[in-house]
């Protein structure tokens, strides 16, 4: 630790600690454009001038220099760092002006007005009027994508833009063309950029030179109401800001956790939200001659009680959509269970998980936050980048602190850093279950990580490549005393909730293909199930936000809540719960799904024991505890693995396939989206271009 | 300086690639920089991608540099807009005018040189003249200060112009000739405008005085010497004197007197060494050179 003094106050700060984060230890504030935590540090916004005493005798920019470069005074007094002095004062107005010469004083027409930081900081450190007669610089705007808009003449140079889009993304397409006065921010010949995670050069943009393209001339910051939420559109739970005009959901923003998202998110968490306005489903609708109506709720109600009065409990069914809350999945599995069904599944996509094997069989028992303590990885089945993004940008973040070998099995795709690529499938697996190659690197390793995707479990031997794969995590020495590295990265939001309640079939149920299949059940409850096609013949309710492939299907549609629409608890793919909350209310008629549940039980004759969110919840914590520790992992028993790796079972040989095709379009939110649409039209273009 | 922006996609090759010659220094050169460091090689390669197209860099060129480094484009992108040197533009075939038109070159008449370049070749810098053989532009120093106003073409620098003197070089590049290069007002490099004033003995040049020089003689007179035999000259040849170690510090502790015979041995072999960095004494003041006369 070094003493150093920082206005007056005397701390002890480590010495790698920057100038300015041992500033923001005593409390003291700096301003800065360029800076930033996650960023490597540029140094070329001199807006972080501090003046140092036991340093060069000029302002210092105290982003670049650490507290280990300062000398003590003569007698050994601790370094002097002054950040309210008059010098620093003159100092940063001298940066300030310099800043503003060339910045448009576009303001009011600027979509970053309200929450600019160039805009805050001139506050601070700005003068009214400007000393300069000249011409100012006009820049071009660049096209660099459907989702960010550039008003380049803005833009100050930071280069947080390029910065993020090179380090985190691990897309090298921002640049920094020409020099000085002419210097630009722009891609290689204007091409789109190809990220997921790209939306985030707009949050890191400190002034207006980029914003959200969907976004622009729709809001302002201030009329803007706030809500800290979950992101349901893949099994990473990254929280989210989401903001609401009225009813209306405008944009989503990501929050800090340092857990999961750190404080990225992507595109489709950001932009999914157009998507939440179109093709709703606000009203109920009852097939009456192969034809959907209009139908009040008793009317859809008095539909399906007449339909489940008509047939055995055992001839009901239930699935369990991909963005379906644990409360409600909790609901349906109640009223399933009065009516005297084991019918329940919440695996549409087949994958072969099981509650019955122990939580740590399907949890990412490493954590996400665990992959920067791992020494090595395997990914089996899985393209982290399409399926958890943000995921993908903490494996590169780990990647790029070194020693860190990656082997993965599975579609050999481009994931932002490099990899040994082992082989396509289960024979891959196997060869590394009987050692030698790269299980050799992860038995090396401290702290091996097995990540295993989807797409090696969704197949008829799904549940032999998850035993195949843990018997390959306990021989490489993955699950020990204070590491568990056995990881199953899920893509649904819903599907550790669900699992963890226990939402598969019970004693003699019938699991999702069994009850999709022609004759599989008779009334079949498909709680938002859009990625599962139903055999005709059933007859299919559908409890859910949007006319999509389940809505054709169904016979029955009861309108529910979207995420942003209700209060709902999600466990992500590492088994953290969280809770998401009620930004703005369902349109038109449509009800937040736990309570459209309740109120079908009472007319089907099963009424459910809960009239209120808060009585279904003592329920649910009451059955299953650790759903009430939220924003915590609970740890599950390692033993499940050790048992798991012993069971039996060969997989049979073939690829895996990957569980996420086209990224921007995996759920009915998404498919109707227009943003979504085009980035998808854009990424599969790109997509055929490489081909070529 | 202006926004600097690839060429129009009509004027773009189709594609680029080095010739076999240029792809072996290519190797070479990516070579000599660390694994893993061969982006470092970057603006050399474009340098010889230009100097191979015709005196531009195009985008095809840019994509194959960076492909061969294992760059994103974009890095390529942003090295060849930075540096002024890379033209981004076709350039004139015969000639590409690079006037100089900082301060020296312009107090000396740089403005009326590019009078010529406009008159001659266009209005606008970067821009091809009527029949594509010749563009110009201004750039800064090109460090021929002395010899000012110059342009450079290619890499020959064209020094002490006057407007006449350009006209005929651009006359000369014209007819396919290659004029050439240096002063173009008589003087010796950068020698005074009116005449050396030392060094002008003829003998100087005429390669008479070769070897006559005194101290040489010296030096082969102590070599002689030496090869005569090892025994001690009663005097070092000022030769010697001069390689010896110089005195020690003047805080040194008081040197103890050495005798004699041992000072001249230590002369001898300082002698037969390379004069060196003085060094400390060794511990207990052993000889030292102050008693060496």
């Amino acid at each position: 630790m070094a003493k150093i003094i920082v206005d007056d106050i005397e701390l002890d700060v480590p010495p790698e600690f920057t100038l300015l984060q041992a500033c923001e230890a005593a409390g003291a504030e700096i301003p800065r454009f360029c800076f930033h935590e996650r960023l490597s540090i540029a140094g070329n916004c001199r807006m972080c001038l501090v003046e140092v005493k036991g340093g060069p005798p000029k302002p210092t920019a105290s982003c670049a220099q650490n507290v280990r470069d300062l000398r003590p005074g003569p007698n050994g007094e601790p370094p002097v760092i002054l950040t309210k002095s008059p010098m620093v004062k003159k100092a940063r107005e001298g940066v300030m002006e310099f800043l503003l010469i060339n910045h448009p004083l576009d303001c009011p027409i600027c979509d970053q007005g309200g929450e600019c930081d160039l805009q805050d900081q001139a506050m601070a450190y700005g003068v009214d009027t400007s000393r300069y007669a000249e011409n100012k610089r006009a820049v071009e705007d660049k096209y660099i994508g459907p989702l960010i808009k550039t008003s380049m003449t803005r833009c100050i140079q930071c280069t947080r833009c390029v910065r993020f889009t090179t380090e985190v993304a691990g897309v090298a397409e921002l640049g920094a063309i020409g020099r000085g006065e002419d210097m630009e921010i722009t891609t290689y010949l204007e091409a789109a950029l190809s990220s997921e995670l790209q939306g985030n050069v707009a949050d890191l943009c400190p002034v207006g030179a980029l914003t959200q393209r969907p976004y622009a001339y729709h809001a302002r910051p201030w009329e803007l109401s706030k809500t800290e939420s979950i992101d349901v559109m893949d099994a990473v739970g990254s929280n989210i800001r989401v903001d609401t005009r009225g009813r209306e959901v405008m944009r989503v923003l990501p929050r800090l956790n340092e857990d999961v998202n750190e404080e990225w998110i992507s595109d489709k968490t950001r932009y999914i939200w157009d998507g939440l306005k179109t093709q709703r489903l606000d009203r109920p609708y009852v097939r009456v001659n192969g034809k959907l109506k209009v139908a009040s709720w008793p009317e859809a109600f008095a539909a399906i009680a007449a339909k489940v009065k008509a047939v055995p409990g055992n001839r009901i069914g239930g699935l369990v959509g991909d963005l379906a809350s644990v409360e409600e999945a909790f609901a349906l599995k109640s009223l399933l269970a009065s009516l005297g069904s084991s019918n329940i599944d919440c695996r549409q996509d087949g994958a072969k998980l099981d509650p019955a094997l122990g939580r740590a069989s399907y949890l990412f028992n490493a954590t996400i936050a665990g992959i920067e303590q791992a020494d090595a990885l395997l990914i089996i089945g899985s393209n982290p980048r399409l399926e958890a993004s943000v995921l993908n940008a903490r494996i590169r973040k780990r990647w790029l602190q070194g020693n860190f070998p990656i082997g993965l099995i599975g579609p050999h795709v481009d994931l932002t850093y490099p990899y040994d690529y082992l082989g396509a499938g289960s024979d891959t697996l196997t060869d590394l279950v009987n050692g030698g190659g790269f299980a050799e690197v992860l038995k090396g390793a401290q702290r091996p990580l097995i990540l295993i995707g989807q797409g090696a479990l969704a197949r008829a031997d799904g549940a032999a490549v998850l035993a195949q794969a843990a018997r390959l995590a306990v021989a490489v020495g993955a699950v020990k005393e204070g590491w568990n590295g056995f990881s199953v990265l899920h893509t649904a939001a819903s599907r550790v909730g669900a699992l963890d309640i226990g939402a598969v079939p019970g004693e003699g149920g019938l699991d999702a293909v069994a009850m999709t299949n022609p004759g599989g059940v008779d009334v079949l409850f498909a709680l938002g199930a859009d990625e599962i096609d139903i055999a005709p013949g059933a007859f299919v309710v559908y409890l859910g936000t949007h006319g999509d492939r389940g809505a054709h299907r169904a016979d029955v549609i009861l309108p529910g809540a979207a995420y942003t629409e209700k209060s709902g608890t999600y466990v992500n793919t590492e088994g953290r719960v969280q809770v998401a909350n009620r930004a703005a209310f369902p349109p038109g008629e449509a009800r937040e799904d736990w309570a459209v549940l309740r109120a079908l039980s009472d007319v089907v004759g099963h009424r459910l024991p809960f009239d209120s969110l808060a009585q279904l919840r003592a329920a649910l914590y009451a059955a299953y505890p650790h759903l009430a520790r939220l924003d915590h992992v609970t740890p599950a028993d390692a033993a499940a693995v050790n048992a798991l790796s012993s069971a039996g079972g060969t997989p049979a040989s073939g690829p895996f396939a990957s569980a996420v095709t086209d990224f921007y379009l995996t759920n009915p939110i998404a498919r109707a989206s227009a943003v979504m649409a085009e980035c998808s039209a854009l990424a599969s273009s790109r997509h055929a271009a490489a081909a070529e | 300086m202006s926004v600097r922006r690839l060429a129009p996609k009509e004027v773009q090759p189709e594609s680029f690639a080095f010739t076999a010659e240029n792809l072996a220094w290519a190797e070479k050169t990516i070579a000599k920089y660390p694994p893993g460091r061969q982006a470092s090689a970057v603006i050399p390669l474009l340098m010889r991608a230009q100097e191979q197209a015709g005196g531009w860099v195009s985008e095809p060129a840019m994509r194959y540099v960076g492909d061969m480094l294992g760059m994103a484009p974009i890095r390529v992108y942003e090295v060849a807009t930075f540096y002024t040197q890379f033209q981004l533009q076709p350039v004139g075939k015969r000639a590409h005018i690079q006037v100089c038109g900082t301060t020296p070159c312009m107090l000396r008449g740089a403005g009326d040189l590019m009078k010529v370049c406009k008159s001659r070749i266009h209005e606008e810098p970067f821009h091809l003249s009527a029949n594509g053989d010749f563009s110009w532009e201004e750039v800064e120093c090109a460090g021929t200060c002395v010899n000012a106003p110059m342009v450079q073409v290619w890499k020959d620098v064209y020094e002490d112009l006057t407007p006449a003197d350009l006209e005929k070089i651009l006359d000369a590049f014209e007819r396919g000739e290659h004029p050439a290069s240096g002063p173009q007002n008589g003087r010796l490099t950068s020698a005074p405008v009116t005449g050396l004033r030392v060094l002008t003995s003829p003998e100087l040049f005429d390669g008479s005085m070769v070897g006559q020089g005194a101290g040489l003689a010296l030096a082969r007179e102590a070599l002689a010497a030496k090869a005569k035999g090892e025994t001690a000259p009663a005097a070092p040849p000022p030769a010697a004197a001069a390689a010896a170690p110089p005195p020690p510090p003047k805080n040194d502790p008081a040197p103890a007197a050495a005798p004699a015979a041992k000072a001249v041995e230590a002369a001898g072999d300082a002698d037969k060494e390379k004069p060196k960095k003085p060094v400390a004494p060794p511990p207990g003041g052993k000889p030292t050179d102050s008693t060496a006369e």
